[in-house]
């Protein structure tokens, strides 16, 4: 039997067994697990309804392990593989006991998910690459989220919008409640059983600038403006072990005419190694052509971040049009270079000869292949073009504006096995649990394995509801 | 509201949906959409006679309004497939309808009852409205069988050839290059998706009405095409029963007509009782002030004369048959003469668009 949170209240001297800060996939998934292991919940999400659901509303598949093909999966992926696909991106920095607890839990996200109401995509033409290791949502990441709140509610989590949390009230070694703004004005609650499952920092741009100094002004947030790490801060506050690079993004290249904030997946700029990229000086500053997508796609971000101003310019022909994911922007176009150049802001003589020196460093004749290390790179220029280099020489030209694009911060809190949160001393707190990107860099230190993220906060969401409902009513 | 300019619009969000593609399972509106880098007028009458208004693409969207970038495609959809009726609705001066639908179908209903009473009142008498009748020919002694199908034949025929020169143009308008869409397999593909309603299934999740998904909208519909099919099954089996076996209405209860007619009456009754009813509670977001106008409109319309019918069948033998019958056939009248000028014709485009979009697929397959 569930209980109401008002029994809850009477029976146990406290306003809820489980409070929730966060309304993301890792704050739902508690909420739910620890609402069907029977506690009473509460979740608090920090931003108005309208934007419920954090970063986790731009997202688009998860990835999980699996013996055999199944509804949202079309081959095998075994635990192995993708343990040696996270080694791989993480450089082998990761937590190998958290790692494999993350992989084996994986295995029956497919169907938890599927009984909480979400469904999934058959897999299509734009999903192919990744549709043998990843399931696709149907309707992508806001649909989920709304799936989830909807599942939720009819369980009976009481959910609170605009309830930002900034403070946990301690009692010695164990969490008493927490802290929040509540239409405006500060409001408390006290809980048996405390989840963080908030996001990262990366929009908190004063947070940021701690450690990437004035160019954290010229950032793009990619999500929502709500993480912005207030949480995180009332763990460490409350004694939380940190973990992970502070000064560690997951950054891409975006388009500098999106919207400062939550512009989410559309904004991405793939074109890079269809040309070349400049930076506001007008000539090039890295190999365009050096590794594959999904690798030099990553890399761009931190690339431009160092860039003057924070500025560059993807710059390709006509040739190559229609060949790359197209961005919610039209590229700026012209007829000659010097036009692009001035529409630009640009210095037209310098762009000019960028591009001469670029095409006179490509061997005539070289034919591309998209899609693969073709080894056609140019000669005797450095910084040099290592594959797909051909000339820019076919008008109309064109170019997209790039800025650094955020899309998560790997700082985080040490958990173990149950999600507790652990203290400075490395011992765990019994009440405390974190899921979720403010998690995640135990296990993806570093690095980028497309759908993990997800991955991470479904599995130590559950981990953490089921839990924390267990501490609560035992 | 949405900018006039309805193509520059659509151009605008949907290079915004072609960079993002998540809604690509919902319907073939978004797989469409994919193949046109940019968005003309043509591309804009098809793409949004394909879209069949689940309004998942609404909840699912992360950019809808306040986002600036201010998606919201069923609304933009809504918006230019009431443009469609009016732009290919002939005679152009009769299209005007499809701006004011409430105050059309209550002058058209009017006006129909007015005139069928008037007929009946100068073929019999006034008296005939309301005096019991009953035995074979009943009805005709009210008013004469050539009063009653004449007239209707003619409404009918206008109203086909109306639709068929407007569909021609649209057919013609979304073809673009490709004049030769309409293929066996085309029309197949597009038949079966247009009876199984298919893009009324959300990939699956059912239609967005409001905070919850579902497939009511799918199956009440179901139920007024279907009732409305079996209403003119009833009407073509009276009519050859009358004309092959000289038998005269009203038929008795347990006769093809009778069942057909009560049968589609009933489901057509309850399926717009129902559509209603999801309307209502529906969030008006993703939609369109006109549209909703020309849905409540039709709907108003096809309930009168589901009810009407329904009441005729019950109170045939009483004094009541008269009047009702007056009233019944004024709403079919009216229901026919404004069918080419507002939501009826709803089926004609996105059929057309189904067969276009079969074709164009199956090349890309191909
Ligand atoms: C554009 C984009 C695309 C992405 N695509 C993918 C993908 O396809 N697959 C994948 O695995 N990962 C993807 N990611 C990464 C992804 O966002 C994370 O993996 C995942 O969504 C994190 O979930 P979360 O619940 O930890 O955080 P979030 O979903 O960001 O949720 C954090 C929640 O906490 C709330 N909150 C913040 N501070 C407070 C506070 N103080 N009090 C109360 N509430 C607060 C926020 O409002 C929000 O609801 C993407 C990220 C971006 C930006
Ligand atoms: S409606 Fe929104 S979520 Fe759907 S494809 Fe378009 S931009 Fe993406």
């Amino acid at each position: 039997m569930l209980l109401s949170p008002q029994a809850a209240r009477t029976s146990r001297g406290r306003d809820v067994d489980v409070v929730v800060c966060g309304g993301g996939n890792a704050a739902l998934c508690a909420a739910i697990a620890a609402r069907r292991a029977g506690a009473s919940v509460v979740l608090l999400e920090g931003a108005p309804e309208h934007m419920r659901g954090g970063n986790t509303r731009h997202t688009r598949d998860i990835r999980f392990a699996h013996d055999a093909p199944n509804a949202a999966a079309t081959g095998a992926y075994s635990e192995e593989e993708l343990y040696a696909d996270l080694l791989r991106v993480t450089g082998g920095e990761t937590n190998e006991t958290l790692a494999r607890l993350t992989i084996s839990e994986s295995k029956s996200l497919v169907e938890w998910m599927t009984e909480q109401g979400v469904r999934w995509q058959k897999p299509l033409t734009g999903t192919l690459h990744l549709s043998r290791t990843n399931g696709f949502f149907l309707g992508g990441g806001k649909q989920m989220v709304n799936t989830y709140y909807d599942t939720a509610l009819r369980l009976g989590v009481r959910v609170e919008y605009d309830a930002l949390v900034r403070e946990l009230e301690m009692d010695g070694g164990t969490v008493a409640g927490v802290v929040y703004d509540r239409a405006g004005s500060e409001a408390r609650i006290a809980a048996r059983s405390v989840v963080v499952a908030a996001g990262g920092f990366e929009a908190d741009v004063a947070w940021l600038a701690e450690y990437w100094g004035e160019a954290a002004a010229q950032f793009m947030i990619r999500g929502t403006p709500y993480n912005t790490g207030i949480a995180l801060k009332a763990m460490y506050g409350a004694g939380a072990r940190r973990i992970g690079d502070p000064r560690g993004l997951h950054c891409v290249a975006v388009d500098a005419r999106a919207p400062r904030f939550d512009g989410g997946i559309v904004t991405r700029i793939d074109a890079i190694p269809f040309g070349i990229a400049v930076n506001a000086a007008g000539v090039r500053f890295y190999d365009e052509g050096e590794d594959l997508w999904p690798k030099r796609y990553a890399i761009w971000g931190k690339l431009i971040a160092e860039q003057p101003q924070q500025s560059a310019f993807a710059i390709f022909d006509a040739k190559v049009t229609g060949r790359f994911i197209p961005s919610a922007y039209r590229p700026v176009q012209a007829d000659s270079i010097e036009g692009l150049a001035a529409q630009l802001g640009l210095d037209a003589a310098v762009l000019v000869r960028t591009v001469a020196e670029f095409n006179a460093a490509v061997p005539y004749g070289g034919s591309v292949r998209l899609g693969e290390l073709d080894g056609c790179r140019t000669e005797g220029l450095a910084p040099p073009k290592s594959h797909w280099a051909q000339r820019i020489d076919t008008p109309p030209y064109f170019a997209y504006p790039l800025r650094p694009g955020v899309t998560f911060t790997y700082l985080g809190v040490a958990v173990d096995t149950q999600a507790r949160v652990a203290a400075a001393d490395g011992r765990p707190f019994e009440n405390l649990f974190a899921a979720g990107e403010c998690m995640a860099g135990n296990i993806l230190s570093r690095g980028y394995l497309a759908g993990f993220g997800l991955t991470i906060g479904s599995v130590f969401g559950r981990i953490a509801g089921i839990t924390a409902a267990q501490h609560a009513r035992t | 509201m949405l900018e006039l300019d309805l193509t520059t619009e659509l151009d605008r969000q949907l290079s915004v949906c072609n960079a993002c593609r998540y809604c690509e399972a919902f319907c073939a509106v978004f797989g469409a959409a994919q193949l046109r880098t940019a968005i003309g007028d043509g591309d804009v009458a098809y793409l949004a006679n394909l879209c069949h208004d689940c309004r998942m693409c609404y909840d699912a969207c992360m950019f809808t309004p306040p986002h600036e970038f201010a998606i919201n495609i069923p609304e933009a959809m809504a918006a230019a497939r009431v443009e469609t009726y009016e732009r290919y609705g002939r005679p152009a001066y009769l299209a005007r309808m499809v701006r004011s639908p409430g105050s059309v179908a209550l002058a058209t209903v009017f006006a129909g009852v007015a005139l069928v009473a008037a007929a009946i009142a100068s073929s019999s008498s006034a008296a005939a409205l309301w005096t019991p009748q009953s035995g074979p020919g009943a009805f005709y002694r009210i008013l004469p069988y050539a009063a009653m199908i004449v007239p209707a034949l003619a409404l009918a025929a206008f109203g086909a050839v109306c639709v068929a020169f407007g569909a021609r143009h649209y057919a013609r308008d979304i073809s673009g290059d490709n004049t030769a869409f309409v293929t066996a397999s085309s029309l197949g593909t597009a038949l079966h998706e247009a009876l199984a309603l298919t893009y009324l299934k959300g990939g699956g999740a059912g239609c967005y009405d409001e905070h919850r998904k579902s497939g009511s909208r799918r199956f009440f519909h179901g139920l007024v095409f279907w009732g409305f099919l079996a209403d003119l099954a009833a009407t073509t089996s009276a009519a050859f029963e009358q004309e092959f076996l000289h038998l005269l209405p009203p038929y008795p209860l347990w006769s093809v007509p009778v069942v057909l007619g009560t049968g589609g009456g009933i489901a057509l009754a309850v399926g717009v009782a129902g559509l209603v009813a999801v309307k209502r509670r529906s969030d008006d977001r993703p939609t369109e002030p006109r549209m909703i106008a020309l849905d409540y409109a039709f709907l108003g319309m096809l309930e009168t004369v589901a009810l009407t019918g329904l009441a005729l069948l019950a109170f045939r033998s009483t004094s009541a048959m008269g009047a009702l019958l007056a009233i019944h056939l004024g709403a079919v009248a009216a229901l026919f003469i404004t069918a080419p000028y507002g939501k009826a014709v709803h089926f004609v485009y996105r059929f057309i668009a189904l067969v276009k979009n079969a074709h164009e697929q199956r090349n890309i397959a191909g």
